[in-house]
């Protein structure tokens, strides 16, 4: 049996992946994969604990997580295509007015 | 309780209805109706007032007492104060007189202001201040009383500024209101004392409590008196605070006739009167009372020789004739004082009416230099105001005779008088007389100065204006036979019929002056004919001087040019009070507005913004709009976090 700190790393290494690009990325598109990618490495991360702890919590909590992305991504798409119809780009660098 | 007591709260309530129909349907109501609720809402106080007048003369002397309580207004623990009316002989006096020449001069105005634009303004003010002279004179407590005495003033801000297009009307209105506040301020805090010792504010209570609770001729009676009477200077412009009245000329004439002249003016002679009790009490405060009196008389007379202006002559002739009414107040012969208020309301209401019919006629000219000969082009307003002036200058058989005469009988032969009292009265006489012709030669007599144009518009007034002239001069002859002393052979009617109102201490002076009077029957006449010699002369001597040879007159002006220039310029007391009072107190205003207010105050607030967007101009620069930089430090901060409850 696979020990629980691979799966961990795993998540880990995946959830920094996803950290990074929300960082480094400027298109809103790989931004908004990025944290889908966050999203599933705690997804993992619950599964594991899940089932090394053989309790059912983990798995209702990603079920939670996985509708919580779907949505956030039927309204976060929709955003992007508002903001590419008004700017004619989709560079988050350029959506800056929000400032003093 | 007899017939129509129980509507004495009509007498008030009439203007007080005028004054909403008119106020509140300014301008929307056309001039006939406008004018028809004006005069109507006087008139049917003036009815209720004489219905009422009779009922008191219907009942026995000691009875004449209407009281009418409509609600209590102020129920505050101790202090409880009613809206209530109180009419006794003296109020009833009062009212008769404020009603009637009210509704005449309601009347005068149809004619006199019926070219100008604020026609329903103008009556809706006039009617509003009748209904607050009515509360002032019908109030039954010093609140309420204080209510209608703020209400005149107020009334006489409005319509001294009526004409606020012009500066100096403006500036004239706030210097009558702001001067009366000076005297206001004395009123209150003698009420305050009042209430203080006495625990009520009802004029009844306070009368009959009065003797028990001051020691008499105590430092707090006479403290209580003089703060009083600091309200009466103020409202009826004795000295030092009379400097508004002569301003108060700016307002249209009727209002000075009814105002400045015949009501308003004479409420703090009323207002001490009605405290008579409380006067008595106080000797020393009677004696200031009498001196400011007699000082102001004399004073302004003076100054009334040397005005060239129609109705500023008439002004201080009306300072120096209230200061008679405080002098016959200060010798505790409050009853002349009350007729002489009652016999001048008539002729001085009936000059300044007169002085407008002339200025209605010359075109808005008020200087008499530019006058003359208007005899023949005013026959009415000529002869109406020649009897006016008989009146003031105390010939006998007319109404001012009797008033004046009694005044300077009681202030030789009362126990408060004095013969300086006399001597300063008689001067006085004789200075109102000589004042008084001047302007009647100067304006109705002698050659025509005024240029051709004035010439060609002369006219007789319209009759709206010469019927209440010719009431009032049959008034002003007539009304002084109420009181025809008993040293000629009549009976007092007038001084018997206030004799309820008066205090015990004030029936003993009176009895004490009539004891005098027997005794010194000789002396009363004595006296009366010197006063009507020396004011024979005076008359004599202003028809030298301005009718038959004016090249005397103005020999003696040259001589005396020095005086002449103190008195044409009113011995320079405005400039004084401007120099002394005035500037100071723009000064301090100018340095509380400048320094204080402008340097510290909005210093503090705006230093205050300034310090903040200052401080924050460090640190906004965090805020730089860019999604990757918040997202970066939030991730730093969750880094942090977790180290720290990791790391622990």
């Amino acid at each position: 049996m696979v020990p629980i700190t691979v799966y961990l790393i795993v998540a880990a290494v995946l959830f920094g992946i996803g950290t990074l690009g929300v960082l480094i990325s400027r298109n809103i598109i790989i931004m908004f994969m990025s944290i889908e990618l966050m999203l599933n490495a705690a997804n993992l991360a619950l599964i594991a604990f899940s089932r090394a702890l053989n309790v059912a919590d983990g798995h209702a909590f990603v079920f939670l997580v996985l509708t919580v992305a779907a949505a956030e991504a039927a309204v976060g798409l929709a955003m992007v295509i508002t903001l590419y119809r008004n700017r004619e780009t989709i560079n988050i660098d350029r959506f800056n007015l929000m400032k003093w | 309780m007899s017939e129509y007591s129980q509507y004495l709260f009509l007498v008030p309530l009439f203007p007080l209805i005028g004054f909403l129909l008119n106020g509140l349907l300014l301008g929307r109501l056309p001039r006939p109706l406008i004018s028809f609720i004006g005069c109507a809402s006087v008139g049917l106080s003036l009815v209720m007032s004489a219905l009422l007048f009779f009922d008191l003369k219907g009942m026995p002397p000691e009875a004449r007492l209407i009281e009418q309580t409509l609600f209590s207004w102020i129920p505050a623990g101790s202090l409880h104060v009613n809206i209530g009316y109180l009419l006794d002989p003296l109020s009833a006096v009062m009212i008769l007189v404020v009603s009637g020449v009210a509704f005449l001069i309601h009347i005068y105005s149809v004619g006199y202001m019926h070219h100008d634009p604020g026609y329903g303004r103008y009556f809706s003010y006039l009617n509003l201040f009748t209904f607050a002279m009515l509360t002032l004179v019908l109030a039954d407590n010093f609140v309420f009383m204080f209510v209608g005495w703020e209400g005149v003033g107020l009334c006489s801000y409005l319509l001294i500024g009526f004409w606020f297009e012009r500066k100096s009307a403006s500036d004239a209105g706030k210097k009558a209101f702001i001067v009366n506040r000076i005297g206001d301020f004395g009123f209150l805090i003698g009420m305050f004392i009042i209430f203080w010792q006495v625990g009520s504010l009802e004029f009844r209570t306070v009368m009959e409590i009065a003797p028990t609770v001051f020691f008499a001729g105590g430092a707090l009676i006479t403290t209580v008196c003089i703060l009083l009477f600091v309200g009466a200077i103020g409202k009826s412009a004795q000295i030092p605070l009379y400097v508004w009245l002569p301003d108060a000329m700016e307002g249209p004439t009727p209002v000075s006739a009814l105002i400045h002249a015949a009501t308003m003016v004479t409420a703090g002679v009323y207002m001490i009167a009605r405290t008579n009790v409380l006067y008595l009490m106080a000797p020393d405060a009677l004696l200031v009372v009498a001196i400011v009196g007699a000082v102001t008389a004399i004073y302004s007379a003076t100054i009334g020789l040397a005005q060239n202006d129609i109705k500023r002559v008439l002004a201080y002739s009306t300072v120096s004739q209230l200061g008679y009414m405080f002098l016959a107040c200060g010798v505790a012969a409050f009853s002349a004082g009350i007729f002489h208020l009652m016999t001048h309301a008539y002729f001085k209401a009936l000059l300044f009416l007169g002085s407008g019919a002339v200025i209605h006629a010359m075109s808005s000219e008020q200087d008499i230099r530019k006058m003359g000969g208007l005899r023949k082009y005013l026959p009415v307003t000529y002869w109406t105001f020649l009897l006016a002036t008989l009146a003031i200058s105390g010939i006998p058989g007319f109404s001012g005779f009797f008033s004046k005469d009694e005044i300077l009988w009681k202030s030789f032969s009362s126990q408060f008088g004095h013969p300086i009292f006399w001597v300063i009265g008689f001067i006085t006489a004789g200075l109102t007389a000589f004042y008084m012709f001047r302007l009647v030669y100067l304006t109705f007599h002698g050659q025509e100065r005024m240029d051709e144009h004035t010439k060609a518009h002369l006219h007789e007034a319209p009759k709206s204006m010469t019927v209440p002239l010719v009431v009032l001069a049959v008034l002003a002859v007539i009304g002084g036979w109420v009181g025809i002393p008993h040293v000629l052979g009549f009976t007092n009617h007038f001084e018997r019929w206030m004799e309820p109102v008066m205090s015990q201490g004030a029936r003993s002076a009176e009895s004490h002056a009539l004891a005098a009077a027997g005794g010194h029957a000789g002396a009363e006449i004595g006296l009366m004919v010197a006063s009507v010699a020396l004011v024979l002369i005076a008359i004599f001597l202003a028809r030298m001087f301005y009718n038959k040879r004016p090249e005397l007159a103005t020999d003696f002006r040259e001589k005396l040019s020095g005086i002449h220039r103190v008195l044409l310029n009113k011995y320079y007391v405005d400039e004084i009070y401007g120099a002394i009072l005035v500037r100071p107190v723009v000064y301090l205003s100018l340095f509380l507005w400048k320094i204080v207010d402008v340097v510290f105050i909005d210093g503090l607030i705006n230093g205050l913004a300034t310090a903040y967007s200052d401080v924050s101009q460090y640190f906004r620069g965090v805020q730089t709009g860019r999604v990757r930089s918040y997202a970066t430090l939030f991730v730093i901060g969750v880094v942090v976090l977790v180290a720290y409850v990791v790391l622990r």
